[in-house]
């Protein structure tokens, strides 16, 4: 394998878990909801995972049960926010301090236990071609599902008459409501899934990418996902862009700094988010007229009376 | 022969929301093809009433026949199969989202977007309401808006159209044009229930008027057979005193003068002002009519001071220029503020009436000393406002909140006229507000105008401008019209200016 297929590999493995991550959330805020428990939920979806994994011997199972934790995470936060009408940016706050401390109870046993990464996924002929082929099609099933999300998510919102529905619940709760959509069930469906695509991209992080368990070993990657989303305008496909543009300087500048590169390191490490920040305040002020976020996002909805 | 059921009965409706009784046994029935008019003041019941019939909320007591047949409506979806179609007060649109897109969202069942936009390029043409289905609401004026509305409930072939205060938003021009689509689908044998305080609309449209009160019905009866006052009286339970208005004698110096003032819009959706120039006199009232998003709330914002212009000379307050000035170096030379928003921008909800006083007041009042707030004077002026304007409330006082829309209303404008400010600035004085409160505030902003003070309404209720202003001019697209005598201004030409006629082409539609 060359340096290129190395690195080019890498990268790909660093942004998969931003990607699923940032692609559930979006759905997320697409619906109106803004849920910054996100850290919480990958976290809970790493150590559930992993945990369940090393009990049964099945990453599959392991991965099923990640997902179910970051759902029930999930649960959570939908319960104070739609059914309480609390405060989104405080339960989701309080979601990930939660999801923090709740991780390093359930991991606590799994310290030091250690399983093989999960194999990948040769496709075949695709997987032989030259330069690109092992480092595209050599990869492990989540890459591939996370090209799927992307492209599922993508087709769901704007080519699904029930996606339509969850963008107009975004746009406006109350025109949605007057309509007669169940803008709370909506809400609720869509924080499910959020919470999902989080426990999933958690369960990459302890099963494929350091296939072990330490407490904290999201290292905020939560957040990164939920700055994706904006970076992205709310998009899928520069959702994946996004994904990729982070995940590529993260690993890029442990190159560089492997290389030798004289700048001092903290500010490599800090690259990634700087060039996110910068990213973000191009797109913002070519913006033009129309409105990106969704209008009604973070703001609770109460049925009128 | 039978007498054929009415399309649609209610007997007895009650709907209660916890101790507010906000529809006490109101009964009604709309026979085929009539066209049936809801009237009475704000908050009389008429939206609640109208949602209960739409599937929107559920009636605490009684029951709603179709046909002669007992039906039981949990949602809108099975109003809509029924056939009843629903035009919004405030547009049930969103804005992001594409005519079609809008559209489709209305209709039941799984169409897809692409063959809704066929169905409502036909449905706008043949009804004479053109619609561009690819285009983003947001792009759209009101009045497009509400064609989006009417369109999409004409997709469903409705049996009976439900339209709320409809012409409140829109231009006298189009108004005639909503009437013009009005008379077309009650031509094909749909009903209308038309809901208004409008009365002239009412007694020129409708067969049927049904008059709510407090929750309850007061009369049924037909309105082209008795007079507007009647109907007027018989909607307010008393009769209203007309706004006391002598002609102006002699205006004062200029107080405010703004010349030549352009500002892009801050926000994406908003309206750029370009070149506006204006002045008031002491002792007069200048009106600024015009359609909801013309440039109203980027005035207000300017001329207040919470955004500044972009230089000092373009608003002048009693010779001094402030353009760059905030908006207490403005009151302190005698100029107060009452913005249209009366909860959450003119008065915090949360905040106790003496607080938002002080919000209003710190600089100018008296309320504060020595860096510390002096409760008291800023009770004492609660008291004083509440005496002045009416204002009832329970506790002396209370969260800004927890007073009605009439009251809170009498509260911050009264607020500021207690201060006898100089050059008063006031957008939609009256907007949602019962006819009783309304005929005091406009009372109190013509007296505190012959007292001697500038006073600047912007308005989009022409009744009120007509009511109360000296000269007039009209904002369409961020322009103003050059100020008129309003005294024997023809209320024809106001209405082509608020729809553009008379304004130059703008550069950006152009292109």
């Amino acid at each position: 394998m060359t340096m290129f297929e190395a690195i080019l590999l890498t990268i790909i493995t660093a942004s998969t878990p931003l990607l699923i991550a940032a692609v559930g959330q979006l759905v997320v805020e697409r619906s109106g909801v803004l849920n910054l428990g996100m850290e919480g939920m990958m976290i809970m979806g790493a150590a559930c995972g992993f945990a369940v994994a090393i009990l049964t011997g099945n990453s599959a199972i392991g991965i099923v049960a990640a997902i179910i934790a970051g759902m029930a995470m999930s649960l959570i936060f939908a319960a104070l926010t739609l059914g309480l009408a609390a405060n989104q940016v405080a339960s989701g706050l309080a979601l990930s301090i939660f999801g923090l401390g709740l991780s390093g109870v359930i991991g606590a046993p799994f310290v030091g236990a250690k399983r093989d990464a999960m194999p990948r996924l040769d496709l075949p002929v695709l997987s032989d071609l030259p330069i690109i082929g092992k480092a595209l099609f050599g990869q492990d099933p989540y890459v591939y599902a996370s090209f799927a999300l992307t492209f599922g998510v993508w087709w769901f919102l704007f080519r699904t008459r029930p996606g339509l529905v969850l963008r107009a619940c975004g746009e406006s709760h109350a025109s949605a409501h007057a309509l007669g959509y169940p803008v709370l069930k909506i809400r609720l469906l869509a924080i499910l899934f959020g919470g999902g695509c989080a426990g999933l991209a958690g369960s990459y992080l302890s099963l494929v990418y350091t296939p072990f368990w330490s407490p904290g070993m999201t290292a905020g990657r939560g957040w990164i996902a939920l700055a994706i989303v904006v970076f992205a305008s709310w998009l899928p496909w520069r959702a994946m862009a996004g994904a990729y543009l982070f995940g590529g300087i993260t690993i890029l500048q442990l190159h560089a700094q492997g290389a030798g590169v004289r700048i001092p390191s903290q500010l490599m490490a800090a690259l990634p988010y700087l060039v996110t920040i910068i990213a973000l305040v191009i797109i913002m002020s070519r913006r033009t007229g129309q409105q990106t976020a969704p209008a009604s996002l973070g703001t609770p909805f109460v049925p009128d009376r | 022969m039978t007498v054929p059921p009415p399309l649609v009965s209610a007997q007895g409706i009650v709907k209660r929301f916890g101790s507010l009784l906000a529809n006490d046994h109101v009964s009604l029935t709309v026979a085929e093809g009539e066209t049936h008019a809801l009237l009475g003041e704000n908050g009389a019941g008429k939206s609640t009433f109208v949602k209960i019939l739409y599937g929107l909320l559920q009636p605490s007591e009684g029951t709603l026949s179709w046909r002669g047949e007992e039906v039981r409506l949990r949602s809108p979806a099975e109003a809509r199969r029924l056939g009843i179609g629903m035009v919004f007060q405030h547009f049930s649109l969103f804005d992001a989202l594409t005519v079609a897109e809008n559209v489709a969202l209305a209709l039941d069942g799984a169409e897809p977007v692409p063959s809704v936009a066929r169905r409502l390029a036909e449905v706008s043409r043949a009804y004479g309401l053109p619609l561009e289905p690819a285009r983003e609401v947001w792009r759209l004026s009101v009045g497009e808006r509400q064609r989006i509305e009417i369109v999409r409930c004409l997709m469903q072939n409705p049996k009976l159209l439900i339209l709320d205060e409809p012409t409140s938003v829109l231009t006298p021009q189009e108004t005639e044009g909503l009437f013009g689509t009005l008379a077309r689908i009650k031509a094909e044998g749909c009903a209308i229930l038309y809901i208004s305080h409008k009365l002239e609309e009412v007694r020129r449209l409708c067969e049927t008027a049904t008059i709510l009160r407090h929750g309850k019905v007061v009369e049924t009866c037909d309105p082209r057979a008795v007079s507007a006052g009647m109907l007027a009286q018989m909607m307010v339970g008393v009769g209203i005193p007309p706004t006391r208005h002598d002609p102006l004698e002699q205006a004062g110096p200029v107080r405010l003068d703004v010349r030549s003032l352009s500002a892009p819009s801050p926000d994406a959706h908003g309206t750029s002002l370009k070149s506006i120039s204006l002045d008031v006199r002491a002792g007069e009232v200048l009106g600024v009519a015009g359609v909801a998003g013309n440039g109203q709330d980027e005035l207000f914002a300017l001329l207040s001071g919470e955004m500044p212009a972009a230089s000092a000379e373009t608003v002048i307050i009693d010779g001094v220029p402030v353009g760059r000035a905030g908006i207490n170096a403005r009151r302190k030379l005698g100029g107060a503020f009452v913005p249209e928003e009366r909860l959450g921008h003119a008065a915090a909800p949360r905040f106790r009436l003496s607080e938002n006083a002080l919000a209003s007041g710190h600089a100018t009042n008296g309320f504060v000393r020595a860096g510390f707030v002096d409760r008291g004077a800023a009770l004492s002026w609660v008291d004083r406002v509440t005496k002045a304007f009416d204002v009832r409330k329970g506790p002396r006082d209370p969260e800004a909140k927890a007073l009605s829309g009439g009251n809170l209303q009498k509260f911050v404008v009264g607020r500021e006229i207690l201060r006898k400010p100089r050059l008063l600035i006031v957008a939609q004085p009256t907007w949602g507000v019962d006819a009783g409160a309304a005929a005091l505030i406009r009372q109190a902003l013509v007296d505190l105008a012959r007292g001697g003070a500038a006073v600047l309404v912007i308005s989009q209720d022409l009744d009120e401008l007509f009511e109360i202003s000296d000269r007039m001019a009209v904002i369409f697209h961020g322009r103003l019209s050059p100020a008129q005598d309003a005294r024997g201004l023809a209320r024809e030409s106001v209405g082509l200016l608020m729809g553009g006629a008379g304004f130059a082409p703008d550069a950006a539609e152009a292109a």
